[in-house]
C-alpha cells in the first residue's frame, strides 16, 4: 500500500531568516512547516491591564458561541492565548493553513468583529489607529513575531479542512453501516 | 457627498464609446510634463458633466500617472514617500508576488510598459472613428509644437463582432457585475453587494471601516483620486477553442465546459448557479436575476458553479471564505484589443486580448489580493489549482469540475492567456491635475 505524506511524522528546523523566502504583499512569508503556517506573538501587557486581558478570555469565547463560523476565512487549526511572567507578558500563537501575509486584512477585520482587538489594545506598542492603518498593524505583528526554530507535525501538512472531511467521511460510513444492519 | 465636479469620470460612468486608445507617455523634463498636464487638464472628463451629457459628448479623456511620473513632475520627496508601497514599487517589481511568473514574467511585457520613463497614461474614448482621429491629430500637433513629451506606445481597443453585446475574444459576455457606490442614486441589482462606501474607490472619503484612511500628501494632490492597476493579457483564442474541442464532443458540451470554467454561460452571461444545465438567454439579460445568487447556500459544493471557476474566485459570495468581500472590490474598466478571430478560423498568431484598468483605493488590499491569492494561490479553497483564465498555468495545474457521483478533473490545464503588460497609476482629481501642472 502507498504510504501517504501524513503517515510519517516530520520535523523541520527553521533558520532565523532566509533570503529565499517568498515576498508577500507586506514582507517575507514564513514557510509552511509540517505543523502548517503559524505565528507566535509575544508582547508586554500595559501595567495594570492584566485582569482586563484575562477577562477577555470569557468575552471572546462567548462571542464565538454566537457565530462559530466567524473565524472560518482564516483557516485556523488552533489559537493559544497565554499570560506569563506573573501576567506581565502575553503570548498569542496561531496555527493556520494559510499564510498570515495573504489574509492580513481579513484578520484585522475579524479581530474587530470578534473583540480580539480589545485584548491587543492592552499591549505595549500596539498602534492606536490599527483599524484603518493596516501597515501599522502589520508592523506590530512582524516586530513582535517570534519565529519557531523547530516545528514538528505528527501528521505533517494536513489541513483542518482535510481533517474535518476525513471525520465526516468516517461518520458517513458508520451511518451507512448502521443502515445496512 | 462625492465631489463629482472634481472626480474624473473614468470610474463613475462608462461613456457610450466603441473605440478607445491608450497612450503611454514620457516627459523629458518637469517643465515639459507640467505644461502637457496643464494643456490636457481642461479636456479631462469630469464625472458631473459626463454623467449629465454622456449622450451628447463625442470623446472622453482620462489622465493618470505612474510613481515615476509624479516624481518627474517634481512632487516633493515627503509627498512621494507618503504614497503606498505597492504604487511606489510598481507592478513589475511585484510581479513575483502577484504570481506573474514564468511566461507571464515582466521580461515578456510589451509596449515599453516597464520602461522607468513611463510617466503617464492617457485614455481616450471616442464615439466615432473620425472623432478619435481628430483628437489624436490635435494631440500630435500639440506634441510637435511642445517638444519634450513623448509617446512611448499606444494601444487601440475596439469592440468585437457581433456588436450587439459586449464580450471578449473567447466569446464570454462581460460587464455584467460592477460595484455600486453609495450616494450615486443607483440601487444594486438583487443579489449584488450593497453600495460601497466611496472611500473604497476614492481617496478622501470614509471606506467600509467607517473611517477615512490616512491620505497621501498633500491633500490637494490625493483628494478625489484613485489608483488604477493596468493589465494587458493576450488571449490564445486558438488554444482555447482547441481545448474545448479536445475535452468535449458536441457543441453543446463545449458550451457547457466553457461555462464551467467561467461560472457564467458564454453568450448570455447567465450564472450557472441559477441555470446549471442549459443556457437561459432571458435570465442572462435580466438584471433583476443575473446576480441574484450566492455560492454559500445555493451551491456550497460547486456542483453548478465550480469552486475554481473565474467568477467564483473573483467574487466568493460566501461568508466562510471572506467576511470582507466589501473590501476586495475593484471597478473594472477597459476592453479588447487586436483582431477578432472568426469562429472556425485557424489560429493566426495575432496579438489579441484584453487590456483593463482595475480601479480601487488600495492597490494591495483590492487588486493585488484578487490576483495573488484568489487567482494564483494554489491553496485557495484547497484546490491545488489556479484561475483558469488569469492564473499562471504552466501545465502542472488541474481544473476540478464537481459532479455527482464523481468529480471531473481536467488534467494539466493549458494557458489560455499571457500577461503582456502591467503598471500602477494614480488617477488624480481635477484640482490635483491643476496642482501638478502648477508645481514649481
Ligand atoms: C483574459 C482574461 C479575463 C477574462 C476572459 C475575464 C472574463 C470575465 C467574465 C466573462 C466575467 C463575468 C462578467 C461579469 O461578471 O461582469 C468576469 C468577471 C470578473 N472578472 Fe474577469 N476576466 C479576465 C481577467 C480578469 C482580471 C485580470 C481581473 C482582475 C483581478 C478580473 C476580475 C474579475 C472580477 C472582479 C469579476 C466580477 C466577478 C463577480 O463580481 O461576480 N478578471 N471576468
Amino acid at each position: 500500500m502507498k504510504t501517504h505524506e501524513w503517515e510519517t511524522p516530520k520535523a523541520v528546523a527553521i533558520p532565523k531568516e532566509n533570503k529565499e523566502w517568498e515576498m508577500g504583499r507586506y514582507g517575507p512569508i514564513w514557510p509552511k512547516t509540517p505543523a502548517c503556517y503559524g505565528f507566535t506573538i509575544i508582547a508586554d501587557v500595559k501595567p495594570g491591564r492584566e485582569a482586563i486581558v484575562r477577562q477577555y478570555g470569557t468575552t471572546i469565547a462567548e462571542a464565538l458561541k454566537g457565530s462559530p463560523d466567524l473565524l472560518a476565512p482564516l483557516k485556523l487549526h488552533y489559537l493559544r492565548w497565554v499570560l506569563f511572567d506573573n501576567d506581565t507578558k502575553f503570548m498569542y500563537q496561531g496555527i493556520f493553513d494559510t499564510d498570515f501575509d495573504k489574509y492580513t486584512e481579513d484578520a484585522v477585520a475579524l479581530f474587530t468583529l470578534s473583540g480580539v482587538n480589545t485584548v491587543f489594545e492592552n499591549l505595549v506598542g500596539f498602534p492606536e489607529d490599527w483599524k484603518t492603518n493596516t501597515p501599522a498593524f502589520i508592523k506590530f505583528v512582524r516586530e513582535h513575531q517570534c519565529n519557531s526554530f523547530l516545528e514538528y507535525g505528527e501528521y505533517p501538512y494536513v489541513s483542518a479542512d482535510e481533517i474535518k472531511k476525513a471525520l465526516r467521511l468516517k461518520a458517513a460510513f458508520s451511518e451507512m453501516l448502521d443502515q445496512m444492519q | 457627498m462625492l465631489e463629482l465636479d472634481d472626480i474624473q469620470h473614468y470610474l463613475l460612468c462608462r461613456p457610450r464609446a466603441i473605440i478607445a486608445q491608450y497612450f503611454f507617455m514620457s516627459f523629458d523634463s518637469a517643465d515639459s510634463g507640467r505644461k502637457w498636464v496643464g494643456a490636457l487638464a481642461d479636456k479631462v472628463g469630469v464625472a458631473k458633466s459626463v454623467l449629465e451629457a454622456a449622450e451628447t459628448d463625442l470623446r472622453w479623456i482620462t489622465l493618470a500617472f505612474t510613481y515615476n511620473g509624479l516624481k518627474k513632475l517634481g512632487v516633493d520627496e515627503a509627498s512621494l514617500e507618503s504614497f503606498p508601497d505597492a504604487y511606489k514599487q510598481g507592478m513589475a517589481a511585484r510581479a513575483r508576488m502577484l504570481g506573474f511568473t514564468d511566461y507571464n514574467h515582466p521580461d515578456n511585457w510589451e509596449d515599453k510598459i516597464t520602461d522607468p520613463n513611463l510617466h503617464a497614461t492617457v485614455i481616450l474614448f471616442a464615439r466615432t472613428q473620425e472623432e478619435k482621429q481628430r483628437c489624436i491629430d490635435l494631440h500630435d500637433q500639440w506634441l510637435k509644437e511642445n517638444p519634450g513629451v513623448n509617446t512611448l506606445s499606444t494601444l487601440v481597443l475596439e469592440a468585437l463582432p457581433p456588436y450587439d453585446y459586449v464580450h471578449e475574444h473567447f466569446g464570454y459576455r462581460d460587464r455584467i457585475t460592477t460595484p455600486v457606490i453609495e450616494g450615486m442614486g443607483i440601487t444594486p441589482s438583487p443579489g449584488s453587494m450593497p453600495p460601497s462606501k466611496a472611500g473604497e474607490f476614492f481617496l478622501g472619503y470614509n471606506d467600509e471601516t467607517g473611517t477615512m484612511p490616512a491620505l497621501p500628501q498633500p491633500v490637494e494632490l490625493s483628494k478625489n483620486g484613485s489608483f488604477l492597476a493596468y493589465v494587458k493579457m493576450k488571449e490564445h483564442v486558438g488554444a482555447f477553442r482547441d481545448f474545448l474541442k479536445a475535452n468535449a464532443a458536441t457543441e453543446d458540451e463545449q458550451e457547457f465546459l466553457a461555462a464551467k470554467l467561467m461560472g457564467r454561460w458564454r453568450k448570455s452571461g447567465a450564472p450557472l448557479v441559477l441555470c446549471p444545465e442549459k443556457d437561459d438567454h432571458e435570465l442572462g439579460w435580466d438584471e433583476k436575476r443575473n446576480n441574484n445568487f450566492d455560492f454559500a447556500n445555493m451551491d456550497p459544493k460547486g456542483y453548478a458553479c465550480p469552486v475554481g471557476s473565474h467568477i467564483r474566485r473573483m467574487n466568493v459570495r460566501d461568508n466562510k471564505v471572506s467576511q470582507i468581500m466589501n473590501r476586495r472590490l475593484i471597478i473594472r474598466r477597459g476592453g479588447t484589443y487586436g483582431p477578432h478571430l472568426p469562429e472556425g478560423a485557424p489560429e493566426d498568431g495575432a496579438n489579441r486580448g484584453i487590456a483593463v484598468f482595475a480601479g480601487c483605493a488600495d492597490i494591495s488590499r483590492q487588486f493585488e489580493f484578487l490576483v495573488s491569492v484568489w487567482a494564483n494561490d494554489p491553496e485557495f479553497a484547497e484546490l491545488g489549482e489556479r484561475d483558469p483564465f488569469i492564473g499562471t498555468q504552466d501545465g502542472t495545474f488541474n481544473m476540478t469540475i464537481p459532479k455527482r457521483p464523481l468529480k471531473k478533473t481536467i488534467k494539466g490545464l493549458p494557458a489560455f492567456t499571457s500577461v503582456k503588460g502591467g503598471a500602477y497609476f494614480f488617477l488624480p482629481g481635477i484640482k490635483a491635475l491643476h496642482y501638478l501642472a502648477s508645481l514649481k
